[in-house]
C-alpha cells in the first residue's frame, strides 16, 4: 500500500510539472484530466469517498468538458498541428 | 465674463447637455480603448478582421523594450515562485504531526460528531450528517453559489433570442456553426452513451437517495447525473435533450429546490434557536427514510447541482438553452 501511495503521489508531482511544460492547450487539459483522476483514487486511500465521487465527477469529467468547449470556441485546438511543426 | 462664454464647449455644463443628448460618453475620455460605433450594416464582418498587430511588435529581435521586460518578468516569476513555495514549505514544518491524538481538530466539537452524531441527525454516514444538519447554513451557501455562478455565465453567455443587434446576431451565428461542425450521429458515441447514460442516472439517484447511509449526497450525486446529461447531449444533440429539458425545466427545478432547502432548514433553525420540538421524526437509523429533513436536503442540493451542471454545459455551447 505504502508504494502505492507513493507512485500515485509521484504521479500528481509529474502531472503538475509536466501541465506547465507543455507547448499544446489539449494536451494540457488531458493531463489535468489525469490529475484529477490520480487524486480521486489518493482520496479513497486517505477514506474519503465522497470526495473521490465528487472529484472524479466534477474534476475529472464536467471541468475538462467545459475546458474543452472553450478550447474549442477560442479556436485554440489545431487540427493539424504535426504538419505544421514540419513546415515551420 | 466673455471668456467663460467662449469655453462653453469644453465645460461641465455642456459636456452634461451632450450626455443627456447621448452623444458624449464620460466614460470613454480617459480610456486608451474607446468602443468603435458600429451602424448595424456590418453584419457579416468578422470582428477580429479589422485588428491587425504587426509581427515586430511581439519580434524580440526588434523590439528591445519587449526583450528586456521579457526577461525581468521571468526572472521575477522564477524568484516568486520559489519564495511562494518556500513559504508555504516552511510552514509545513510548524504544522503538528498526522494522526496524533493531541492535535487541536481532536476538540470537543469532533468528538461531539462521533459520540452523538448518529444519534442527534440519525444519518449513518457521519460526513451528510455534519453537511446537511450540524452544518446546513453553509451547505445552502454552496446551493447559492450555484446558482449565483450560473446565473452570472447566463449574463455573459446567453444569447437572447428577440436581440437583433449586429454583435448578438454574429455571435449567435458562430454558435450555430460551432453546432453544424460537430460530428452528428457518432455511432460509437451513441451506442456507449445508450448503454451508459442510464446506468449514471441510476447511480447519481442512488449516491443521492443513499447519501445518509453510504458516501456520498447531494452534490457529488448531482455531479454524476450533470455528467450523464451532458454525454446524452453529447451524443443525441440539442433536439433530443429539449424533449425533456430546456430553460423552464431548470429554472423551476433550481427554484423548487432551492426553496424547499431554505423553508426546510429555517424551520429547523428556528425551533433550534427557540428550544422548540421540531416534530420531525428521525427514524431508525439504516433504514433509507429515515435523519429527518437530511434526504430532502440531499435531493433537493442533487437537483440543483445538476441542472447547473447542464446549463454550464449548454451556455458554453450555444449560450442557449
Amino acid at each position: 500500500m505504502k508504494t502505492f501511495e507513493t507512485f500515485l503521489l509521484l504521479g500528481l508531482i509529474i502531472c503538475a510539472f509536466s501541465v506547465t511544460f507543455t507547448k499544446r492547450m489539449l494536451t494540457a487539459i488531458v493531463i489535468y484530466m489525469s490529475y484529477s483522476l490520480i487524486m480521486s483514487v489518493i482520496w479513497v486511500i486517505l477514506q474519503s469517498p465522497d470526495l473521490a465521487i465528487t472529484e472524479a465527477a466534477v474534476g475529472a469529467g464536467v471541468t475538462s468538458i467545459l475546458f474543452f468547449v472553450t478550447l474549442k470556441k477560442i479556436n485554440g485546438v489545431k487540427e493539424n498541428s504535426d504538419n505544421e511543426q514540419d513546415q515551420g | 465674463m466673455s471668456r467663460i462664454r467662449d469655453n462653453y464647449e469644453n465645460s461641465r455644463a455642456a459636456k452634461f447637455e451632450a450626455w443627456l443628448r447621448g452623444d458624449y460618453d464620460p466614460m470613454s475620455e480617459g480610456m486608451e480603448i474607446s468602443v468603435p460605433k458600429t451602424d448595424g450594416s456590418d453584419d457579416e464582418i468578422d470582428p477580429r478582421a479589422g485588428l491587425v498587430i504587426s509581427d515586430a511588435l511581439y519580434d524580440r529581435h526588434t523590439n528591445k523594450a519587449l526583450k528586456r521586460s521579457g526577461y525581468v518578468y521571468r526572472v521575477l516569476s522564477v524568484v516568486l515562485c520559489l519564495v511562494m513555495i518556500s513559504v508555504l514549505l516552511w510552514m509545513v514544518q510548524f504544522l503538528p504531526k498526522f494522526g496524533q491524538p493531541d492535535n487541536p481538530a481532536n476538540n470537543e466539537v469532533s468528538a461531539r460528531y462521533i459520540e452523538k452524531g448518529v444519534e442527534e441527525t440519525g444519518a449513518v454516514n457521519f460526513v451528510t450528517g455534519m453537511i446537511l444538519d450540524y452544518r446546513a447554513f453553509d451547505t445552502f451557501g454552496e446551493s447559492c453559489v450555484l446558482f449565483i455562478a450560473t446565473i452570472c455565465v447566463q449574463i455573459l453567455l446567453r444569447i437572447d433570442k428577440d436581440d437583433m443587434t449586429p454583435a448578438t446576431f454574429r455571435r449567435r451565428k458562430e454558435s450555430e456553426t460551432d453546432r453544424l461542425l460537430e460530428p452528428k450521429n457518432d455511432i460509437i458515441l451513441q451506442r456507449v452513451s445508450v448503454v451508459l447514460v442510464p446506468f449514471l442516472f441510476i447511480f447519481g439517484i442512488y449516491i443521492i437517495l443513499n447519501g445518509h447511509l453510504s458516501p456520498g449526497g447531494g452534490f457529488s450525486g448531482g455531479a454524476v447525473i450533470g455528467a450523464g446529461l451532458i454525454l446524452y447531449l453529447c451524443s443525441f444533440g440539442y433536439k433530443q435533450t429539449e424533449r425533456f429539458f430546456t430553460i423552464r425545466t431548470f429554472r423551476i427545478v433550481s427554484l423548487v429546490a432551492l426553496i424547499t432547502y431554505c423553508l426546510a432548514k429555517s424551520y429547523s433553525f428556528y425551533t433550534g434557536a427557540n428550544h422548540l420540538e421540531s416534530h420531525i421524526p428521525l427514524g431508525t437509523p439504516g433504514n433509507i427514510l429515515s435523519s429527518g429533513l437530511i434526504l430532502v436536503l440531499n435531493i433537493c442540493v442533487g437537483s440543483v447541482v445538476a441542472c447547473t451542471m447542464y446549463a454550464f454545459y449548454t451556455l458554453f455551447r450555444k449560450g442557449d438553452f
